[in-house]
């Protein structure tokens, strides 16, 4: 049975990543229900919606780090296989850190890309500088704060030249100068011609940064599609409440 | 009538004066138990990485298996290896029985377990949290591996402390593969039962005291990298 609404057909930009009718399901309920979504090359998406509606699992499901219970992930017209992954970065709502150092971090995951170890200092060096944390290479990343973890797994993941890079609320709990050193970041990561899918509650960051929208409500696409249109015009009904700030309850 | 002040003061005497027989039996001792740790580690540190760094069919069997190993009687490891050893048994022909090299063998079957259940504790702790990043970032099975185990170091030192200390401390295995060889085969827990049957309490007591300070510095030593590693938000 599926809804108008959960087929959205973005008709013009290259479709980078493809989901057809993705649905989750575990203990009988459907955390991601029957999602069709493209997310269109060199673009920045944010995923919107209250907290539970499944966006952090979409992202999951995306990335190949859980197998969708139906539904396919379609990757550049292929189906999602290691390469594709090895292919995309995530960054996760909580940041993994190592127990090592910053630059630690920063030296393991370029080893994990191949980067020779003659060439990692400089690449760690260059990190360090774009995210402002120069003076903490040495530090415990674990002992950095919350907005400076962010930072580091942000630069962390651009390692390798990911086509698609994925960021599950990298500005929640952030204060409005890390916020903007963070929206930088992500600016910086599309002018190098990634392609970002990012999930945000807040509508003042997807009005800066995205191209394309998309709105999960209870694991279901309530609408998506081009940011100017659907920030100002929203056609569902969960959309529109959560625009005015109301609560929708279905 | 000797009093216990007595026979503990001229116990300190014989720690102050660098005894030899007291040095021989320390050294010994250290020296079996070091080598029994080392070897221990060697195979117990990776090997439990492995199964809390990997998710494979029987994993939960393998774990119940370590756990149950670490609680093996000293004497039963000491009879198993000394029927191995002995001039009738498969290893014999080696001629290893009531040698430092058999109490060695001995030691490392019992903490090699030990070793390896808390290896695995550690790292699959670690693991849960790390698994999604290292997927997300395509870590391959060794590098996975590697990574956990460097990681864990602060926390796996404690382990092979421990390890360590359960080796120090046991009589059974090494009295009965060892045979408590004079000048050969007598280690500190060995020597203090021993002398203290033939009344030379002085000595048993000053290789007691020496057994406890080592017991001691293993505690300490574990205390002062748990907090590093809690400073260092490590744990
Ligand atoms: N692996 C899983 N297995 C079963 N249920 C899950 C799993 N992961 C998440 N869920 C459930 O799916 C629902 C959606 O979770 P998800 O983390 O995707 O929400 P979210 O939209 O990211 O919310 P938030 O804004 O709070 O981060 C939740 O009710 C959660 O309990
Ligand atoms: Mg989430």
């Amino acid at each position: 049975m599926r809804e108008p609404a959960n087929i959205i057909r973005a008709d013009f930009g290259g479709t980078l990543l493809e989901t057809r009718g993705l649905t989750y399901r575990a203990d009988g309920t459907r955390f991601v229900d029957d999602v069709s979504l493209r997310l269109r090359e060199g673009r920045i998406t944010t995923i919107l919606g209250p907290n539970g509606a499944g966006k952090s699992l979409l992202l999951r499901l995306i990335h190949g780090l859980i197998a969708p219970t139906s539904g396919d992930v379609i990757w550049n017209g292929r189906s999602l296989d290691a390469p594709a992954r090895a292919a995309q970065a995530m960054v996760f709502q909580r940041p993994v850190m190592m127990r090592r150092s910053v630059a630690g971090n920063l030296r393991f995951a370029l080893k994990v890309k191949g980067v020779p170890r003659h060439a990692r200092a400089a690449q760690v060096e260059a990190l360090l500088t774009k995210a402002g944390l120069q003076d903490m290479a040495t530090r415990p990343a674990r002992l950095l704060s919350g907005g400076e973890q962010q930072k580091l797994a942000i630069v962390r993941a651009t390692i390798g030249a990911p086509r698609m890079l994925m960021l599950d609320e990298p500005t929640a709990n952030l204060d409005p100068s890390a916020t903007r050193a963070v929206e930088t970041l992500v600016q910086d990561v599309q002018t190098q011609g990634t392609t970002v899918v990012m999930v945000t509650h807040d509508q003042g960051q997807a009005k800066r940064l995205a191209q394309d929208v998309a709105f999960l409500q209870s694991g279901r696409l309530a609408e998506a599609g081009p940011a100017a249109r659907l920030l100002t015009e929203p056609q569902s009904r969960p959309m529109k409440a959560w625009l005015d700030g109301e609560l929708y309850v279905d | 009538m000797e009093t216990f002040a007595d026979i503990l003061l001229r116990a300190f005497a014989l720690i102050a004066q660098g005894d030899p027989v007291l040095r021989g039996v320390v050294g010994l001792s250290l020296y079996v138990t070091l080598s029994a740790t080392a070897i221990a580690c060697a195979i117990g540190l990776p090997l439990g990485a492995v199964v809390g760094g990997t998710q494979f069919a029987g994993r939960g069997g393998v774990i119940i298996f370590l756990n149950a190993l670490m609680g093996l009687p000293p004497v039963v490891v000491g009879l198993v290896v000394y029927l191995l050893l002995s001039a009738s048994g498969p290893l014999g022909v080696l001629g290893l029985l009531y040698t430092p090299a058999a109490m060695i063998i001995a030691q490392t079957i019992l903490i090699t377990p030990i070793v390896a259940a808390l290896t695995v504790q550690v790292t699959s702790d670690m693991h849960r949290e790390y698994r999604e990043q290292f997927r997300s970032m395509g870590v391959g099975r060794l590098a996975r591996i590697g990574a956990l185990m460097w990681d864990a170091r602060l926390a796996l030192v404690p382990v092979a402390l421990a390890g360590f200390g359960r080796a120090v401390a046991e009589v059974g295995a090494v009295m009965i593969v060892g045979g408590n060889i004079n000048h050969v085969t007598r280690v500190m827990t060995t020597s203090i039962a021993l002398e203290t049957s033939k009344g030379n309490l002085e000595l048993a007591l000053a290789l007691g005291i020496v057994l406890l300070l080592i017991a001691l510095l293993v505690n300490a030593a574990v205390m002062t990298l748990r907090s590093a590693s809690v400073r260092a938000a490590y744990a």
